[in-house]
């Protein structure tokens, strides 16, 4: 069975890891062409559960962590990582960085 | 991605820590998306559209928001303190929308209670549903201080950023507590549960204000955080004095929904010296907060000698970094620091959509209907709201200022100022004002406003009442005063 080419970056999109249990949602796109990876290997939608026995490329195994945002100021995607896995998020090819927010006080 | 991703988040991350009610004995978020869940299968089962929920503050609050979220139902909190005649029309507006009552509220209006859909106990939970980005997660009733309500849509696209953009994940300590006493259909109702779920910030909740029960409840669960409203604060600030009660562990009391006077913020800060304070601006059609005045500008006003530094306490702040903020004049062109005009907003929490229609420009503008300006620092100090703006002879006049200077009068303790229609000037103004003791003389107040601001300010006539109309969240109901006063006048004539 062939597998479905990996869905086009839009805002409020969640994709999966297909190497580890990685989950994240979509928060800014720059580039709509752009393909996100974790691990090494293209992202697919939520849902569809990590390969069987596949794991995160050498090198490309630093993990995500949970609430975190990726991106970077030339990144084609900004992402909310809302599992955390194994993986490095990355997308066509170029690694995200974690980005740091400065945080607000609350007011609700 | 929609707002139950956010539970689903903090159940992932701090699936055991109490997430509602008290440190023993609360829910947890695990326990929270379990029951959401639940609630979700049934609303989806049921083929609920819309959630239309009439109760208090409680935990089918939250259980609730986050099912609808889950099952892509819009969450539609009534405002309980409607008449039964109201309720059944607001339901009505709301068509197809399914009436939820929480404890309380059976009997006032026809629909299932909340219990019967989040205690489900069949083992479907297929809550799974794809919940689009642009489904609606949110109806509200504005308060239509100045005219009719009008139904307010926030979709899951306007709430998730606006929590994930001003909300660091998980970063409440296990201590830390906040104590939710806004009513669940007023904006802040909705968004403190977003916001403290995303944070993992227990919320412990007031079912209605009461400002004994609130001091008392934040003694008891050693509340941290709160969050109130103008009327609400001045309420509790008298309580602790009287009970001689400091609440220790107190640390952050964000205040806004409406205008703060001065004096009110000056005696917080002299009751409650080690707390940091905030004062946050927002409206229901941008998802909440889009300005605030943080700990440390309200630390750096009050220690300023310089008059501008000052005067920021009177001010909302400066706007969150993921929102566009401008100050337009009448022909919507921006004008510089400094001059006054319309407040407007852009940016992905400001939704700007009503059921009827959209307020928002092509390019994603929001005019708010508030009047303020911006200093030279950027921050922004708001004049009321545009259709409250007095046009006398062909000058605008701001109530604000002039109701600012009669509540500096020691025999005021709340004002009120209205345009009534006048043959002569269009519109002519006048003060309705509530006596803090012996009731204060006509001429006296007028002298007391001509000798602060201009002639062209001063009432032309100032009524006294023991009360203002208000909303239950503060806010002076302008609409009802106008007309009284509007009638008086026509009556004399």
């Amino acid at each position: 069975m062939s597998e479905l080419p990996p869905p086009a970056p839009t805002a409020g999109l969640r994709l999966a890891s297909a190497v580890c249990g990685t989950e994240v949602v979509v928060v800014r796109v720059a580039d709509p062409a752009a393909v996100i990876e974790c691990g090494g290997a293209p992202m697919r939608a939520a849902g569809t559960p990590p390969t069987p026995g596949a794991a995160p490329a050498a090198g490309l195994d630093g993990g995500s962590l949970i609430g975190k945002r990726y991106g970077g100021v030339d990144a084609p995607v900004e992402l909310l990582c809302v599992k955390a896995g194994a993986g490095t998020l990355a997308a066509s090819g170029l690694v995200l960085d974690l980005r740091s927010a400065k945080p607000l006080p609350a007011s609700d | 991605m929609n707002t139950t991703m956010l539970l689903e988040m903090a159940a992932e991350a701090l699936g055991d820590r109490v997430a509602i009610g008290s440190r023993s004995g609360g829910t947890t978020y695990a326990e929270l998306l379990a029951t959401a869940r639940r609630g979700a299968a049934r609303l989806r089962e049921q083929g609920v559209e819309r959630v239309a929920y009439l109760g208090l503050n409680g935990p089918q609050l939250p259980a609730l928001l986050f099912a609808a979220g889950a099952a892509g139902a819009a969450f539609a909190p009534l405002n309980y303190r409607y008449t039964d005649t109201q309720l059944a029309a607001a339901v009505a507006a709301l068509a197809p929308a399914t009436a939820v009552l929480g404890p309380g509220a059976s009997g006032r209006i026809t629909g299932v209670a909340a219990a019967d859909v989040l205690d489900a106990n069949d083992s479907n939970d297929n809550h799974d549903a794809f919940v689009a980005p642009d489904a609606v997660a949110v109806l509200l009733l504005t308060s239509g201080t100045s005219g009719p309500p009008k139904v307010a849509v926030l979709r899951h696209e306007h709430l998730v950023p606006y929590v994930i953009s001003t909300v660091e994940f998980a970063a409440a300590g296990a201590d830390e507590a906040i104590l939710v006493s806004v009513p669940p259909y007023h904006v802040a109702g909705i968004s403190s549960v977003l916001t403290s779920v995303y944070a993992g910030r227990r919320m412990v909740q007031l079912p209605a204000f009461a400002a004994d029960a609130w001091v008392e409840l934040a003694a008891t669960e050693r509340v941290t955080h709160a969050m109130v409203v103008p009327t609400m604060l001045g309420r509790i600030l008298d309580e602790l004095e009287s009970r001689g009660e400091r609440l220790p562990a107190l640390r952050h009391l964000s205040y806004g929904g409406g205008r703060m006077p001065l004096p009110i913020v000056e005696r917080a800060v002299r009751l409650l010296p080690g707390v940091d304070l905030v004062n946050a601006y927002g409206l229901t059609e941008t998802s909440s907060t889009i300005a605030l005045l943080g700990p440390d500008d309200h630390r750096a006003a009050l220690a300023s000698d310089d008059p501008a530094v000052r005067a920021r306490l009177g001010s909302v702040g400066r706007p969150l970094p993921s929102v566009e903020l401008q100050i337009r004049g009448d022909d919507g062109v921006r004008v510089p620091a400094g001059v006054s005009g319309e407040v407007w907003v852009r940016g992905e929490q400001v939704s700007g959509e009503y059921v009827s229609h959209r307020a928002t420009t092509a390019d994603g503008w929001y005019p708010t209907r508030d009047r303020g300006h911006l200093d030279a620092g950027g921050y922004l100090f708001l004049d009321g709201r545009a259709d409250d703006v007095i046009v006398r002879g062909g000058e605008n006049i701001s109530p604000g200022e002039i109701e600012d200077v009669l509540l500096e009068h020691p025999a005021v303790a709340d004002a009120a100022v209205l345009g009534v229609p006048d043959t002569e000037w269009g519109e002519r103004v006048e003060a309705v004002v509530v006596p803090a003791g012996a009731p204060p003389a006509e001429p006296e107040l007028q002298e007391w406003v001509r000798a602060r601001l201009r002639s062209t300010r001063v009432p032309a006539r100032v009524h006294l009442r023991s009360a203002l109309p208000s909303t239950e969240t503060g806010k002076v109901l302008r609409r009802v005063l106008r007309a009284e006063l509007s009638a008086a006048a026509e009556a004399i004539r």
